[in-house]
């Protein structure tokens, strides 16, 4: 077993990177698992198939990231510990990821709005001065295009059909805007990230970045901005009662038997 | 202990089949990484197509079986290694070239396309006509995608470009 690759980092910049590792894997681990639900029942086929590779490939980018935090907080724990055995208040994932899945156009809604952020966020870690998560992000990036790919078609069919489609994806908006940016608020560590370079983008930056990457498709669209977030100090904590049954849900297995190998 | 080529430990390791595409080897995807022997040691890399295969950890324990009979007696290390990362240019010109034959069209190069498109065509695996239409962007493995072809009226899988 090798040293923990944040061995030679200062416990102030080591327990902010663990905070940033923390918010990212839980906020792939939960939209993975939440998009999941999905698996048998999508709308077509086609979209079973495609939301439950997207759900397998968010709940592989949030193992590796446990993975990586197991590492960095050296505390004995690996990354399914970290992963299950929590309670709900201790999970640190955005407000957005805290709506059920909703409708077809609620998971749409979201899987754009998060998506979108975490392109942003992953931009910014691209260059990080720990190597170790630059690295994956680079691998992770080109996996996330093609869910970007995905959900912009899907975008566009649901808001351009008119009728029940739209509708829908306006009430979603509705619901899921104000909590959108909840996905780039700024962690309580967001100085020392800067400072040590693990981060090349503050959260302000990020969130401007991110309105403008959306605007021209949500003006295309003719779809409402989502608003400034409300509260981005609770922006990752005080979670829904949809997310304690997702939690209830996705911990059940381990709850039987923690020693289960697969 | 004997002297041991890291030539014949990749060899024997990088001939094993792919699990998810048993036509291709590991060697011809690209997932054989760095291959170091040193005394009473032997260290493989191995880069992960995807970062949520699940075809990964049964590589691991094959790669690992196999390094017990090249190199018995001396500690396998096994390393998954995302820099550098993984893509579909690794793929090597007879893992293409086989993995057309098994009717699966082999992926565009990724370092020429920054941004996946829809824009260039996928020449079907059985026809070679390069009017097929995407029909899913997602398939049966992370790593593939669904076409169709309408002059051959074949369903196909291509790797994505990754």
């Amino acid at each position: 077993m090798n040293a923990s690759p944040a061995a030679g980092l200062l416990p102030a910049t080591r327990n902010a990177l663990a905070l940033l590792l923390l918010a990212m894997a839980d906020d792939e681990f939960v939209i993975g698992f939440s998009d999941s639900e999905w698996t048998g029942i999508a709308p077509i086929l086609e979209e079973d198939v495609a939301m439950s590779s997207l759900a397998q490939d968010e709940i592989g980018h949030a193992r590796a990231l446990y993975e990586l935090l197991a590492e960095v907080v050296a505390d004995g724990r690996d990354a399914d510990a970290i992963a299950y055995d929590r309670p709900p208040t201790g999970y640190y994932h955005a407000r957005l990821l805290d709506h059920p899945r909703g409708d077809w156009a609620q998971t749409i809604a979201r899987r754009y709005l998060y998506d979108t952020a975490d392109a942003v966020r992953l931009e910014a870690l691209a260059g990080s001065s720990f190597a170790p998560l630059a690295a994956l992000v680079g691998k992770i990036r080109r996996e996330e295009r093609y869910h970007l790919m995905h959900v912009s078609t899907w975008l566009d069919r649901l808001a351009l059909a008119g009728g029940e489609s739209r509708r829908r994806l306006l009430d979603a908006l509705e619901r899921l805007g104000p909590d959108a940016s909840t996905v780039l608020a700024p962690l309580p560590s967001e100085t020392a990230l800067l400072m040590a370079g693990i981060v090349a983008a503050s959260a302000a930056e990020q969130e401007a970045g991110w309105r403008a990457a959306i605007g021209p498709t949500f003006e295309r669209l003719g779809l409402p901005m989502p608003p400034p977030v409300s509260a981005p100090e609770t922006a990752r904590s005080s979670h829904s009662s949809a997310f304690e049954r997702l939690h209830d849900e996705f911990t059940s297995v381990r709850r039987i038997d923690p020693a289960a190998t697969w | 202990m004997e002297p041991l080529s890291p030539a014949l430990v990749r060899a024997a390791v990088g001939a094993l089949p792919d699990p998810e595409l048993p036509v291709v080897t590991i060697a011809e995807l690209g997932i054989l990484g760095a291959v170091d022997v040193s005394p009473g040691r032997v260290r493989v890399e191995l880069h992960p197509t995807f970062v949520a295969c699940p075809a990964t950890e049964l590589i691991q324990a094959t790669v690992r079986e196999r390094l017990t009979e090249v190199a018995p007696g001396r500690a396998a290390e096994i390393a998954l290694v995302f820099d550098p990362p993984w893509t579909s240019d690794r793929i090597t010109e007879s893992g293409r070239a086989r993995l057309a034959e098994a009717g699966i069209a082999p992926p565009g190069r990724a370092d020429s396309a920054p941004l996946v498109s829809l824009d260039v065509p996928v020449p079907c695996p059985f026809c070679g006509s390069r009017r097929t239409r995407l029909e899913n962007l997602f398939g049966p493995t992370l790593c593939r995608a669904i076409y169709h072809c309408p002059d051959c009226r074949q369903p196909f899988e291509a790797l994505k470009t990754v």
